[in-house]
């Protein structure tokens, strides 16, 4: 039955793949993908999971796909770095069912360590990229997807970045067709990637990629309106919305189908325009392609590289400008009301610890006034910079940081090879039961799945013990005792973990009463307001303000107050 | 139905419903037939940062985006913000900063001032009330129905 929904791109291409008959879906939790896989998960005829990180999700799905099931990866931009072997090489094995594989980037940096553009994945892995520019779009091709992957025994990546994944737009959906299972023979030509076998694979690879290309210039993703030919523009994404909102009458060739490149269909519509732009957003991927094929044409300075575009930046480039970048004005983000990463950070912060962190809301206790963190990389780097900074620094100085989701996603490798190498030092277990700053989804140390079941449930203590940690201790996060337990840990000669346990605000919302403010004790010296809470701030009449409303009772602000004006609720 | 694309942009922090707000308003067009599309960013600035939330709808929209100077409607749910974004409403655009502070004021549970920003609105929109109502309910998944229509009612019958 036909429908019309309000969906999000996320949304959107998940439900196109449901249509399609999909029965696998894997992922891991990131800005902006997250939202496919929670789509996905709630229909009983999709087994879908949360794994533990995105080479396992990768591997997984690519293995329903060789089972004969129709099967889908997706991640963020930078989850594809984690999954690139299998990746790279599933372009030699091919598929079974038909498999799509779905990268969000996140252009702006709105919630990401990096800005690296994934449409240089295609031409790195030989794989073939579809790329929608709204929801509608992307529920299109996500069926088409599924359509070529089988077609050219391929997987197909579809690139989506955070304007079009967090994005709503009308879009009719319709029914779900089932699709048969392809029969499994084993096949080690095609499954199995020793040298022999890669090498001819390899050959039928490139032999692959020329039949793609006559399938992308045949393709309706790729579209030619010819208007107003004294401009003609190139545009995929959410770039070609931002340059037909501008210039509603230009000519315009919109890629869908963006890789392999259709060399015609660019050709043919260079010669159709007197002159001729590319408008994309980061790399200068389709540019440099253009360029190669012989054609003048007008692209981005390098400043329009950095940063997501917009309407007016269009213009800008149009107009040969340069960028001009602009300091943010946003709040900074910060940590909840009682969130329990705060007496953790605050505590590090007195002993004055060199702190290795990791990806996740803790990150935050980088920013000021906590300024408690001092690296971050990428998922599961605390574990490992921290091996290297106490082996330089003195392993009584340094402390590494990390959450559970982050834990298993790959810091159980990383402390693993701390043991092995005999390294000594504090880890620190953030472990709040949950992967929050995407939104609370559970992982393997929750026990629950990714469709709300029980599940076999990790102990964060076992596991730690057995890659080889000397000490392994739990405390409650809001333990008086914490920091003298950190600065004892931190003294031992010994490979250390302690699990600093407290659950997540955003799960738990029990509260206790906000602690007794005695204005007339308070001297504002400010001591309260370094715990960087946002129930506890300065007003406007320079006073400080306890937010009822906002508190949760913690008391970390209490243990910060110096002149005794805080105290905790009897 | 006119080629006009009415642009709402909706700002505040991280937990005051914003975004429960604008998807609302996002479905009532869509039940009413426009062509709508809502854009904002999830993740990291939910853990109380700036949040905003541009809305687009009309016969057909193209960019996800509102222009600076180009939003019909400002709709803010903090002073700071309000300020901060303000240079995106246009010459002839209408601000809701005093409804916001109406709100505050008459509306006595915190949760249903996304609501009553949402009648203040509606007196605008050329959007039907049934569609409207629909939304709501949709919006808050089911959930205060009956009050969040009594809010709702009352901001749009004011002034």
């Amino acid at each position: 039955m036909k429908k019309i929904e309000l969906l999000s791109g996320d949304e959107a291409l998940a439900r196109g793949a449901y249509e399609a008959g999909l029965k696998f879906a894997a992922s891991y939790p990131g800005t902006p993908a997250t939202e496919i896989l929670e789509y996905l998960a709630k229909f009983d005829e999709i087994d879908a999971q949360w794994s533990v990180n995105e080479k396992v999700a990768y591997e997984v799905a690519l293995g329903a796909s060789i089972a004969g099931v129709r099967s889908i990866y997706s991640s963020k931009h930078v989850g594809i770095n984690v999954a690139g072997d299998p990746l790279m090489t599933s372009a030699y094995t091919g598929v079974g069912g038909g498999f799509v594989a779905v990268t969000a980037d996140d252009p702006q940096l709105q919630s990401s360590q990096n800005e690296q553009d994934n449409r240089l994945i295609a031409k790195f892995s030989k794989l073939p990229m579809l790329e929608p520019s709204s929801p509608a779009e992307a529920y299109k091709m996500a069926k088409e997807a599924f359509d070529l992957s089988e077609k050219f025994d391929t997987p197909v990546i579809i690139r989506l970045t955070t304007r079009v994944a967090h994005t709503k737009e009308n879009v009719e959906t319709g029914d779900r067709t089932e699709i048969e299972n392809k029969p499994f023979t084993p096949n080690a030509q095609k499954y199995v990637m020793v040298p022999g076998h890669a090498y001819k694979k390899h050959i039928a690879l490139e032999a692959k990629l020329a039949e793609l290309q006559k399938s992308a210039q045949q393709s309706e993703l790729n579209t030619m309106q010819i208007n107003d030919k004294s401009l003609g523009i190139i545009a995929d994404g959410a770039a070609y919305l931002y340059a037909k909102e501008v210039f509603p009458d230009a000519s315009f060739l919109k890629l869908g189908f963006v890789y392999p490149f259709p060399d015609e269909t660019i050709k043919k519509f260079a010669k159709e325009v007197k002159e001729l732009y590319v408008i994309e957003e980061q790399e200068p991927f389709i540019e440099e392609h253009v360029r190669q094929l012989g054609i003048d044409v007008k692209a981005k300075d390098i400043s329009y590289r950095i940063g997501e575009l917009s309407p007016a930046l269009v213009k800008e480039i149009v107009e040969g400008k340069i960028k001009t970048e602009k300091p943010s004005t946003a709040r900074k983000p910060v940590l909840c009301p009682g969130c329990s990463h705060r007496s953790v950070f605050y505590a590090l912060k007195k002993l004055k610890a060199v702190v290795a962190g990791d990806i996740g809301c803790y990150t935050l206790g980088a920013l000021k006034p906590l300024e408690a963190l001092h690296t971050t990389v990428c998922m599961g780097a605390s574990v490992t910079i921290m091996e290297s900074l106490s082996k330089n620094l003195g392993h009584d100085k340094v402390v590494g940081v990390i959450g559970d989701s982050t834990f298993v996603h790959s810091g159980i490798t990383g402390l693993v090879n701390a043991a092995y190498n005999q390294a000594k030092g504090l880890l620190i277990i953030l472990d709040n039961s949950n992967t929050a700053m995407t939104g609370s989804q559970p992982n393997p140390a929750t026990g629950v799945n990714a469709k709300g079941k029980p599940t076999k449930k990790l102990i964060l203590k076992e596991i730690c013990k057995a890659a080889g940690a000397d000490i392994v201790e739990t405390m409650d996060a809001f333990d008086k005792n914490l920091q003298n337990k950190i600065k004892e840990l931190m003294s031992k000669d010994a490979l250390c973990v302690l699990i600093a346990r407290f659950p997540c605000r955003m799960i738990d919302r029990s509260r206790q009463s906000p602690p007794v403010f005695n204005k007339d004790k308070c001297i504002v010296c400010g001591a309260c307001l370094q715990v960087d809470c946002p129930a506890i701030y300065k007003n406007a009449d320079g006073k400080i303000t306890l937010d009822a409303f906002l508190c949760v009772g913690c008391n970390v602000c209490v243990s910060a107050c110096k002149v005794d004006a805080l105290h905790r609720a009897q | 139905m006119s080629d006009k694309v009415i642009n709402i942009l909706f700002c505040g922090t991280g937990g005051q419903g914003i975004l429960t707000a604008a998807e609302i308003v996002s479905l009532a067009a869509v039940y009413d037939g426009y062509h709508t599309k809502k854009s904002e960013v999830h993740g990291m600035a939910q853990r109380g940062g700036s949040v905003e939330s541009h809305v687009r709808y009309g016969k057909i929209v193209y960019s996800p985006l509102i222009e600076e100077g180009g939003a019909d409607f400002l709709v803010s749910f903090h002073k700071g913000e309000h300020d901060r974004m303000k240079y995106y409403l246009s010459k002839d655009g209408v601000d809701l900063f005093a409804d916001f502070e109406d709100a505050e004021k008459k509306v006595q549970n915190k949760k249903f001032i996304n609501t009553y920003m949402l009648g203040a609105l509606s007196k605008y929109l050329d959007i039907n009330r049934e569609s409207w109502l629909k939304a709501l309910e949709a919006g808050f998944k089911g959930k205060f129905v009956e009050e969040n229509r009594k809010v709702f009612l009352e901001a749009a019958a004011k002034g």
